[in-house]
């Protein structure tokens, strides 16, 4: 039933919304725009809270720092090492497991333990894991006569090390949404596909990814989003470092070591509104191809 | 193209869909594979698709055995119940997928999918989403889509039954046009008596999985050959008398005291048969005509007929009646029918024993023969 919102209709809304928003406003809103003003506090006196002058000279420090350009680039390296494979492995194992297969909720809890494990526990595991002599990894690699690699201390290896534990981490989330996307499309369509001769592979592309892409928009909306804001996994991994010689420096890690290390408030304000500009213009690109390609029943 | 199931037998965990059916399906013709809900009518469609194989038996097509053959090389057209158009996929593009799957050129492709929609007289609705479209049109996409590839066997699960009563009727006849328009041998399933009487050469009727009877429309109705196949078809449905046999070889009706005789049975040995008889059939008589008497307990115009429902007994017996007679509720009534209207069976295996037109029935037979 849709009613036209009236006066009272809206104020009634609002006074349910009203205590998710005051949380919201007070957690999430102020702080945005409380840092959004602070990027351009240029002169700061913490201590008293006072604003002695405001400017984009923030900005242009940023923007002259290398370490922020090693971040924006980490980061960009980061995204693009894992959305990619994190999607294309997690739908393939959702159609493996949303296919007729023995103990399918066995394997669909085992792929969904990594995304309620605590991301400490993920990274010590891993740690031990990518261990340059005792490691698991190493001496899997071992079988295929590739020397031991210096995983967390080689500056080379620092940032695939943190790029796969992190596809493995987000693989369970992105599994389960992708199950629920194929749960909903019907049989029906694959059952005609194959009657008009659609083999495996047509089926996938002509019905499965059409169908799915309200699913694969959301879950890669998602995705990008998750890796730019990339930091708990660096912490843990590194043991609050950001990798061996800055190697796995990303933007949010910048601005942390900024804002809690150096206690530089408006630089990491201005780094963190200049994330916020390239995940919003994603995001915006995002939803213009998305509108060309999301097909919505 | 021929096709001919040999003891085809489909079996789910402890339930027999489909119970080893022998029957051949011959070329161009309209086949209408009819039954009650669950009597496996669908699992049969399946299995000639190819989406399902068999547990047990063979399908041929032509000389070819096709029984393990996947759906996808079958190259048979079928029309989902739901029509299963893609609904991401334009009118246009959802007639030429088949086409694509074939490798066709865009542009045979697409003249052929124009062909096929003027078929179906859906050529004004090729840039819509199926979503934009009634029942109907879809019911046309779908049959379209199925055409499109040419394919030697068109299958069509319960087409009709989303549509609106007079839309069905269209429909159906619809479906019957194209069907011989294009030539193509065609399986048409459906729960729906007349649906299936008026559109086919022939008729298969199916309960509990197992092929009951097989016959040209109106042969299956003058002359069915058991309780269930007379039971199924006709409405208002056809009337059960069970007879026993009494000292003085005469035959009283089971559950009243009436005994009535009739020419026809002097050959009966039986002890005890059951007698089917069509309510169009009887007709009001002369007490003293009257094959059996009773109280009419209730009665209704519908249209041009009079059904009344008259009380013999235990038993109740429908018949329609002129709707001139001047007949009332509470009236006592006489019924009598023409012994060759009669149906037979044994009461044990239900088989019919004798009876039903049996010289029309004859012509029938030799007409589609
Ligand atoms: N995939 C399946 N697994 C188990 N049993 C099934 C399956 N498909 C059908 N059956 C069973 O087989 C029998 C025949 O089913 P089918 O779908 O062929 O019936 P139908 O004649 O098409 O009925 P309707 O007119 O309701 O569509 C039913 O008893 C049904 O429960
Ligand atoms: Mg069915």
């Amino acid at each position: 039933m849709m009613l036209k919102p009236t006066w009272k209709s809206t104020l009634k809304a609002l006074l349910y919304l009203l205590p998710a928003l005051l949380i919201l406003v007070t957690f999430n809103i102020y702080p945005i725009v409380k840092s959004f003003l602070m990027s351009f506090y240029t002169n700061y006196d913490f201590f008293k809270n006072i604003i002695n002058e405001r400017g984009f000279s923030n900005f242009i420090e940023l923007f002259q720092d290398p370490n922020f350009i090693q971040a924006l680039q980490n980061t960009v390296i980061f995204v693009i090492g894992v959305v990619p494979i994190s999607i294309i492995l997690s739908l393939a194992i959702a159609i493996l497991l949303n296919s007729k297969i023995k103990f399918s909720g066995l394997f669909r809890t085992i792929y969904f333990l990594p995304f309620v494990t605590s991301v400490v526990a993920v990274a010590i595991v891993w740690s031990w894991i990518f261990h340059s002599d005792y490691g698991l990894l190493n001496y899997f690699l071992g079988w295929f006569g590739v020397d031991p690699i210096d995983w967390l201390t080689d500056p080379t290896f620092a940032m695939p090390a943190l790029i796969i534990l992190s596809i493995w981490k987000g693989l369970g989330f992105n599994i389960i949404i992708f199950l629920a996307g194929l749960q909903s499309v019907n049989e029906q369509y694959y059952l005609a596909a194959k009657v008009d001769g659609a083999s495996a592979w047509h089926r996938f592309k002509s019905v499965t990814l059409p169908l799915l892409s309200p699913t694969m928009f959301f879950v890669s909306i998602i995705s990008i989003i998750n890796a730019f804001k990339v930091f708990d996994e660096i912490f843990a991994l590194f043991n609050g470092k950001p990798g061996p010689a800055n190697s796995a420096l990303t933007v949010v890690y910048y601005v942390y070591q900024k804002f809690y290390e150096e206690w530089e408030f408006g630089l990491a304000s201005a780094a963190a509104f200049v994330l916020f500009i390239i995940v919003f213009l994603f995001t915006i690109i995002q939803l213009i191809i998305g509108r060309k390609f999301v097909h919505y029943q | 193209m021929d096709v001919h199931l040999d003891q085809l037998t489909m079996q789910f965990n402890d339930t027999t869909a489909v119970d080893s059916i022998t029957t051949t399906i011959k070329d161009g013709e309209l086949v209408s594979l009819l039954g009650p809900s669950g009597c496996g009518k669908s699992t049969t469609l399946m299995l000639l698709s190819g989406l399902y194989k068999p547990t047990a038996g063979d399908i041929y097509f032509g000389d070819e055995k096709v029984t393990t053959m996947d759906a996808e090389k079958r190259g048979i057209g079928m029309v989902f119940q739901n029509y299963a158009l893609y609904p991401h996929l334009s009118v246009l593009k959802n007639i030429m997928f088949p086409l694509k799957m074939q490798k066709v050129p865009k542009k045979e492709a697409i003249q052929q999918v124009m062909e096929m929609a003027k078929l179906v007289q859906i050529d004004h609705l090729l840039d819509r989403k199926p979503a934009q479209l009634s029942g109907g049109q879809q019911q046309r996409v779908a049959i379209a889509r199925a055409l499109v590839k040419k394919p030697k066997l068109l299958l069509l699960d319960e087409p009709l039954s989303n549509l609106d009563a007079r839309l069905r009727l269209e429909m159906r006849e619809e479906i019957r046009r194209i069907q011989q328009e294009v030539g193509i041998t065609a399986v048409f399933v459906t729960h729906d008596q007349e649906e299936a009487l008026s559109i086919s050469d022939r008729v298969m009727l199916m309960n509990n999985g197992v092929l009951q009877q097989e016959n040209a429309p109106q042969q299956m109705y003058r002359k069915p050959e058991n309780i269930f196949a007379a039971s199924f078809l006709g409405n208002p449905p056809i009337n059960f008398l069970t007879l026993h046999k009494t000292e003085n070889n005469t035959y009283v009706i089971q559950g009243s005291s009436q005994t009535l005789e009739l020419p026809s049975m002097k050959w009966q040995t039986h002890e005890a048969f059951q007698m089917g008889l069509r309510p169009e059939d009887l007709y009001t008589v002369p007490e003293e005509e009257g094959l059996f008497s009773g109280e009419i307990i209730h009665m209704e115009t519908i249209g041009r007929d009079t059904l009344i429902r008259l009380q013999l007994g235990d038993v109740t017996v429908r018949a329609l009646v002129d709707p001139k007679s001047r007949l009332r509720v509470g009236d006592r009534c006489s019924l009598a029918i023409e012994p060759q209207e009669v149906h037979y069976f044994d009461p044990k295996t239900g088989e019919r024993l004798r009876g039903g037109n049996d010289n029309d029935a004859q012509a029938n037979l030799e007409k589609h023969a």
